[in-house]
C-alpha cells in the first residue's frame, strides 16, 4: 500500500469529483481540506469500481469504512453534508467507550469528548414534582469510561477522520439517490450528479434513521408514525465553573439526566439533558403519532419542558448555542429491516438499531457495533469474491455474534411498554404523588407507606387489573 | 426566559438549494383535515391557509423526515434530501 503524495491525493480528489459531476473546488470553501488518501495498488478494475460503497459517515458508516480500509480494501465513504456529523443530531450520550477502544485504543485522548459521564440521572416528572434516581460512580469517571457526552458534527467528523487515516475515500457532499442493481443484486450507488453512478462490489447503507436507500433497496418498510419519535434539542451555552457548580461536578466529569412522565405533558416521549465542557446538550423526544394525535409543536414542548420547576434552575442564563431536530427509530426489534442482500448491508439507524427501553437511550454504540460487523462481512466476501445474498447473509451472524441481535431481541417488548399510556403519565404522576405525601409534614398522625401508595393508586384511577398485567408486562420487558 | 422558535431558528445555518428538496400536494392537503404536519414539523414550515391549503417552505428544513411520516396523505408530500453539501449544516448539535 502506497501512501500518495499530496499532489496525486488532490488528483485524485478531482477525479472522484469528476466522476460523480461534482465542479471542482466543490464543496464550498468553508468545508474541510480534501483528505489525504491511500489506495491498494492498481488492480484490473476501472476507476469507477471501488470494493466497498458506504454510504453515509456517521459512526456506523465510518466504522465500516475504517474496517474495511485497514484490511486493505478500496473504500468510499460518502457524506451527503458539507462534513461528517453536519447533518446528524444525537443527545447526544456515547456508551460505547470499550468498542471504540478496539478500534483505536485510548481513543478518549484523541477525540472530541466534552465530559465523562460519572453521574446518571432518572427523573420521573409530574406538572410541579419530580422524583429521581441519581446515580453516581467514581469507576464512570475512569478511563476507558463507561459514557461521555460528545457533540456529533465534532465527533463524527474526527471518527470519519480516523476512517480516512485507514486508506477510506470520504467524498463530502455528496448524495445518494439510489442503489444500482445488476444480475438481480445491488452492484453500486446513484450520487446525486450526471454520471454519479459509482460501482462498489459492497454498498453499506448507513444513511441514518431517515434511510431512503434502505427502502429504495426493498429491505425496509415504510415507517408508522408510532415507530418514530422526533427529537429537538438546544445547545445552549454556560461556562465552565458554572456547569462544574451547579451540577456538582469535578473536573471533566459529567452528567446525564433522562427525564420521564407528564413532561411531554399528554404526549408520549421524555427529555434530556446532558452536561457538555462549556455548554448543555438538551432536549424533547416525543413520538411522532402522538404529537400529531394531541395537536402539540415539539418546539412548544421543549419551552415547556425547559420551565419546569425541576429543570428552570438548571438551564438558567444558558443562551441557545444552537437548535437542532432529528428522529429516532423507536420500535426496535419490530421494525428491523432485512439486514442484507445481495452486495448490500445495512446498518446504525438506517437499519432502525437505536436502543430506547426507558432506562437505555443508546443508539451510537449500536452503530458503531453493526458497522464493524458490517465492515468484517464486506472484507470475508472480498477475499472470497463472493457477495451474494447467502454470502453477506453472515452479516446477521456477525451481529449476534456481536450481542447486537440478542440485545434488541431481549428488550423487543421494552419500547411499546415505554411508549404505553399508563407508563408515560400515570406511573410518574402516581410515584410523584407519594413521594410528596411520603415527605410532606402536616403535623397530623404520620401515615405508613402502604395505605400512602394505596391512596396514591386510588386518587389516580389506577385499576388493579391493570397494574398486575403492567407489572408482569414490566417484568417481561425488563427483568427477565 | 421564553425563546421564540424564530430566536431558536436564527441560531441555524442552513446553506439554501434553489431547488425544493420537499414538493407539497396542495390539491390534496385541501381535503385533510387532520393537517399533522402543521403541528409536527420542528421548523414550523407548515402553514395553513385561509382557502385550506398549505403554504410550505422548505428553506429551514431540518431534513428529519417526520412530516411524511405523520402525514397519512399518499402523495401529499413528496420527500427527498437537498442537493449534496446544500441544506442544514449542524455545528454543535
Amino acid at each position: 500500500m502506497a501512501l500518495l503524495s499530496k499532489a496525486t491525493s488532490l488528483a485524485l480528489v478531482q477525479n472522484v469529483h469528476r466522476l460523480v459531476g461534482l465542479p471542482n473546488g466543490f464543496p464550498p470553501p468553508e468545508a474541510p481540506p480534501a483528505p489525504r488518501v491511500r489506495l491498494r495498488a492498481p488492480g484490473t478494475r476501472s476507476a469507477e469500481h471501488v470494493d466497498v460503497a458506504v454510504i453515509g459517515a456517521g459512526p456506523a458508516g465510518s466504522a465500516a469504512a475504517l474496517i474495511a480500509a485497514r484490511a486493505g480494501l478500496k473504500v468510499l465513504l460518502l457524506e451527503r453534508g458539507e462534513y461528517p456529523g453536519a447533518k446528524n443530531v444525537s443527545g447526544a450520550a456515547f456508551y460505547g467507550s470499550a468498542i471504540m477502544d478496539e478500534l483505536i485504543p485510548r481513543w478518549w485522548e484523541q477525540a472530541p469528548v466534552e465530559r465523562y459521564l460519572s453521574r446518571r440521572v432518572l427523573a420521573f416528572m409530574a406538572p410541579e414534582t419530580s422524583v429521581a434516581l441519581d446515580f453516581r460512580s467514581a469507576r464512570f469517571a475512569e478511563p476507558p469510561y463507561n459514557g461521555v457526552a460528545i457533540l456529533r458534527p465534532k465527533f463524527d467528523r474526527w471518527f470519519a477522520d480516523q476512517a480516512v487515516a485507514a486508506g477510506a475515500f470520504l467524498l463530502n457532499a455528496a448524495v445518494v439517490d439510489d442503489v444500482l442493481w445488476e444480475d438481480g443484486r445491488v452492484a453500486g450507488v446513484r450520487v446525486r450528479r450526471d454520471g454519479g453512478d459509482i460501482r462498489a462490489d459492497v454498498v453499506i447503507a448507513c444513511d441514518g434513521a431517515n434511510s431512503l436507500i434502505a427502502k429504495k433497496a426493498g429491505l425496509q418498510r415504510q415507517f408508522h408514525a408510532h415507530e418514530m419519535s422526533l427529537g429537538v434539542k438546544e445547545v445552549l451555552a454556560l461556562d465552565e465553573a458554572t456547569i462544574r457548580e451547579r451540577f456538582q461536578l469535578s473536573g471533566n466529569d459529567g452528567m446525564a439526566v433522562e427525564y420521564i412522565g407528564s413532561i411531554t405533558e399528554e404526549v408520549s416521549g421524555g427529555a434530556f439533558l446532558y452536561t457538555n465542557r462549556n455548554t448543555l446538550s438538551l432536549g424533547i423526544i416525543g413520538q411522532i403519532s402522538s404529537l400529531a394525535q394531541h395537536k402539540r409543536r415539539p418546539y412548544e414542548l421543549l419551552e415547556g419542558f425547559k420551565a419546569h420547576p425541576a429543570v428552570a434552575p438548571l438551564v438558567r442564563g444558558g443562551t441557545v448555542r444552537e437548535y437542532s431536530a432529528h428522529i429516532i427509530p423507536e420500535a426496535g426489534w419490530n421494525m428491523l429491516p432485512k439486514l442484507a442482500t445481495g452486495g448490500m448491508m445495512v446498518a446504525g439507524d438506517a437499519a432502525a438499531l437505536c436502543f430506547v427501553a426507558g432506562l437505555y437511550l443508546e443508539g451510537i454504540n449500536y452503530a458503531i457495533l453493526s458497522g464493524i460487523a458490517a465492515g468484517e462481512t464486506a472484507i470475508a466476501a472480498y477475499h472470497e469474491q463472493d457477495f451474494s445474498a447467502a454470502s453477506l447473509a453472515r452479516y446477521e451472524t456477525a451481529l449476534k455474534a456481536r450481542h447486537v441481535l440478542g440485545d434488541f431481541h431481549g428488550y423487543r417488548h421494552a419500547p411499546a411498554m415505554v411508549n404505553s399510556e399508563r407508563l408515560q403519565n400515570l406511573y410518574p404522576a402516581v410515584i410523584a404523588h407519594a413521594a410528596e405525601q411520603i415527605f410532606r409534614v402536616r403535623g397530623e398522625p404520620k401515615q405508613k407507606i402502604g395505605p400512602i401508595a394505596l391512596e396514591a393508586l386510588r386518587q389516580h384511577k389506577v385499576a388493579p387489573v391493570e397494574l398486575i398485567q403492567d407489572m408482569l408486562n414490566a417484568g417481561r420487558s425488563f427483568g427477565w | 426566559m421564553v425563546t421564540t422558535l424564530e430566536e431558536r431558528m436564527r441560531t441555524v445555518r442552513f446553506r439554501v438549494d434553489d431547488r425544493p428538496h420537499i414538493l407539497v400536494n396542495a390539491g390534496i392537503c385541501k381535503d385533510c383535515s387532520v393537517r399533522a404536519c402543521v403541528y409536527v414539523c420542528p421548523a414550523n414550515l407548515f402553514v395553513p391557509l385561509d382557502d385550506g391549503g398549505i403554504l410550505f417552505n422548505y428553506e429551514e428544513c431540518f431534513e428529519c423526515g417526520t412530516c411524511y411520516i405523520a402525514c397519512d396523505k399518499e402523495g401529499a408530500i413528496q420527500w427527498s434530501y437537498p442537493r449534496g453539501g446544500y441544506g442544514v449544516t449542524f455545528r454543535e448539535a
